[in-house]
């Protein structure tokens, strides 16, 4: 069981955040395995997001900084149907790449969904309510992901998330693999 | 209680009598597709899982059709097909549809049907989002990722949530003359909205959608994930039967969905009520009327993709833009090369179509996904500035089609041609009353 809390600032973000917004298509031709190529996907996470609805409320604020392949944020909190569009796995990848450790949302699309747990990039937390208004992009988070519940340290409110279900086994396996071979399916 | 069609399908699948939304089941899978974009990180992950020397689970139902990012200098993007190409030869794999070869074929989703891989009552997965394309010949078929993709590799199975499924009935004959499968499908989409479907089957249903050709069933089946449908579907039937016998002989099984079949919720239609759709810059669910946008400004019109550019929907597009000359730039890519072939074999009043393209002044480019998702930035047709797109393709989110400062208006391939005639959003509805007088 992963027990660590997950700690950092916000990144907060609109609704229908779909997949070339997160990574546009023009940088999918990079390699994933190769250590340093990989590192522009962090460089470009979340680059096709229209420049003020970036890191909300104020906008214009860039998930990675000119010239760095990794984000001073940990956790993206965003309004509803998050990662639509396309399947591609680069989305969570770059995500990841950039120093992404979890999300928050009242929903999701489901391919992205899926992929965030089968790959162990991230984890896609689910809010009871759209929190893209009451969190500011910067706000220092935790997630607590015994109860589970969200801690906003910068301004004192605790949100509720809803628990992982049946992908929750998956989220603590680390990825489809790693729970394939815990349970026999692949061989170790 | 009764089950879908889709239940029915996933049920047979993981080996269990029946099966009802929520369970998580292990299905066997039929076809796995990938293409350029998502195989090469696939191939990646399944070796790394699997180890180097590590073999496809059945190479027989494997499928790569590289389509994505083909005509173009980028030296990323010719090093993924590279990495194809390696792949098949290192696995013998019997359809591989390489670029610069005669096998060569084009958009995945279309490229499949034609070769016979979609097939009733089957499981096919494929690393991309329109897979749901297939759902259209009474198959279960939707989009997963590189990881999912290198796990059925090694495998041969995935695990599946079972959906809920929505059903949109259709009453009414046949389309109106002025109507295309893409104005039922934006309608549906504006209605209940980009997430009105997450995790649902959305299946369609009713007479007016069982007098349409397979590439119509298509073009709505496509689009469910335009409403974040899991998988799109429509029952098999005579014309289902046709297109699949013509193109393999590989038995197959055909389901249907129960008369008690449990729904989470019924949507009804009539074709004779509906008009030309356009959704607006920049969801798919943004909807209006064409005859609402009439006289927008556009700079650039498009005809292609897996959804808006086969034979049927060049067909469509030729029937107006025959005898004019066009007032705004017109890209006209051919989803597959067998449609590309189409363009100079199908004929007109005795002219055949690329002619009509090519007399009124339209860009035609080679077989690919093309512009639909902008690509680098040497693709044909993308949107490179503030341009404003009529484009009969399935997505319009920001920087979609290339700049992020562009606008793209989605319409059907009637909508496109007459708007691509008059240099503004215009109903077709005017063109096509000429036509019949
Ligand atoms: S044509 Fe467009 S929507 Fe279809 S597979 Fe290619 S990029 Fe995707």
């Amino acid at each position: 069981m992963k027990t660590k809390p997950i700690t950092g600032k916000a990144f907060v973000l609109g609704k229908n955040i779909d997949t070339d917004q997160i990574i546009p298509a023009a940088h999918l031709v990079y390699s994933l395995s190769d250590p340093e190529e990989r590192k522009l996907y962090g460089k470009y996470a979340l680059s096709g997001v229209p420049a003020e609805e970036s890191g909300l409320p104020q906008g214009n604020i860039p998930l990675t900084r000119e010239d760095e392949t990794e984000s001073e944020f940990s956790i993206i909190v965003a309004s509803d149907n998050f990662g639509c569009g396309s399947s591609r796995e680069h989305a969570p990848a770059c995500l990841e790449i950039a120093g992404i450790k979890a999300i928050v949302s009242p929903s999701y699309a489901r391919i992205f969904y899926r992929n965030s747990v089968d790959g162990g990039f991230l984890t896609p937390y689910e809010s009871e309510e759209d929190l893209s208004k009451k969190i500011r992009t910067g706000d220092e988070l935790e997630i607590d992901s015994e109860v589970p519940a969200l801690i906003n340290h910068t301004r004192g409110e605790t949100y509720k998330l809803n628990p992982l279900g049946s992908v929750a086994d998956i989220v603590h396996a680390g990825g489809i693999f790693a729970y394939a071979r815990e349970n026999g399916m692949v061989p170790r | 209680m009764g089950m879908t069609l889709t239940e029915k399908i996933l049920a047979k699948h993981s080996g269990r009598d029946r099966v009802k939304p929520g369970d998580n089941v292990w299905v066997n899978v039929d076809v796995l597709m990938t293409h350029d974009v998502c195989g090469p990180p696939a191939i990646s992950i399944f070796h790394r899982e699997f180890g180097d020397d590590a073999k496809v689970w059945d190479k027989d139902k494997l499928v790569i059709i590289p389509d994505h990012y083909i005509f173009t200098k980028d030296k990323y993007a010719n090093r993924n097909v590279d990495v194809l190409r390696a792949f098949a030869a290192e696995q013998d794999l019997p359809h591989f549809y390489d670029v610069g070869t005669d096998r060569y074929k084009g958009v995945c989703h279309v490229a499949l049907p034609e070769e016979g891989f979609t097939r009733p009552g089957e499981v096919l997965f494929g690393t991309d989002s329109h897979t749901c394309t297939a759902g259209a010949f009474g198959q279960f078929a939707t989009g997963i990722g590189n990881t999912d993709a290198a796990f059925i590799m090694g495998t041969g199975k995935l695990w599946v949530k079972v959906p809920e499924t929505m059903r949109f009935v259709f009453e009414g004959g046949s389309l109106p003359p002025y109507l295309m499968a893409k104005d039922i499908i934006l309608k549906i989409i504006g209605d209940i909205g980009v997430d009105g479907a997450t995790y649902r089957t959305m299946e369609f249903a009713g007479p007016g959608i069982q007098a349409l050709t397979m590439e119509d069933r298509m073009t709505l089946t496509n689009m469910a994930i335009e409403a974040g449908g899991k998988n799109g579907v429509v029952e098999p039937d005579g014309v289902t039967e046709e297109y699949v016998r013509a193109r393999t002989d590989k038995p197959f099984e055909k389901f249907y969905s129960d008369p008690d079949a449990e729904y989470h919720s019924e949507h009804f239609y009539n074709l004779e009520e509906l008009v030309p759709m356009v959704a607006k810059p920049h969801s798919p669910d943004n909807k209006a009327t064409a005859e609402e946008l009439e006289g927008v400004k556009l700079d650039r019109a498009y005809i292609g993709s897996c959804t808006g550019g086969k034979l049927s929907d060049f067909v469509a597009a030729a029937e107006i833009i025959r005898g004019h000359k066009l007032k705004i730039d017109t890209y006209i890519v051919p989803a597959t090369t067998e449609i590309a072939r189409g363009l100079e074999t199908e004929t007109l009043l005795g002219t055949p179509l690329i002619d009509i393209f090519r007399e009124a002044g339209c860009k035609i480019g080679n077989a690919s996904c093309a512009a639909c998702l902008g690509g680098p930035s040497d693709t044909f047709g993308r949107l490179n500035k503030e341009e404003v797109c009529i484009s009969s393709t399935n997505r319009n989110y920001p920087g979609r089609m290339g700049s992020k400062a562009a606008q793209v208006y989605l319409a059907s391939p009637y909508t496109v041609a007459a708007s691509a005639v008059t240099g503004v959003i215009t109903d077709p509805r005017i063109f096509i009353q000429e036509t019949v007088i």
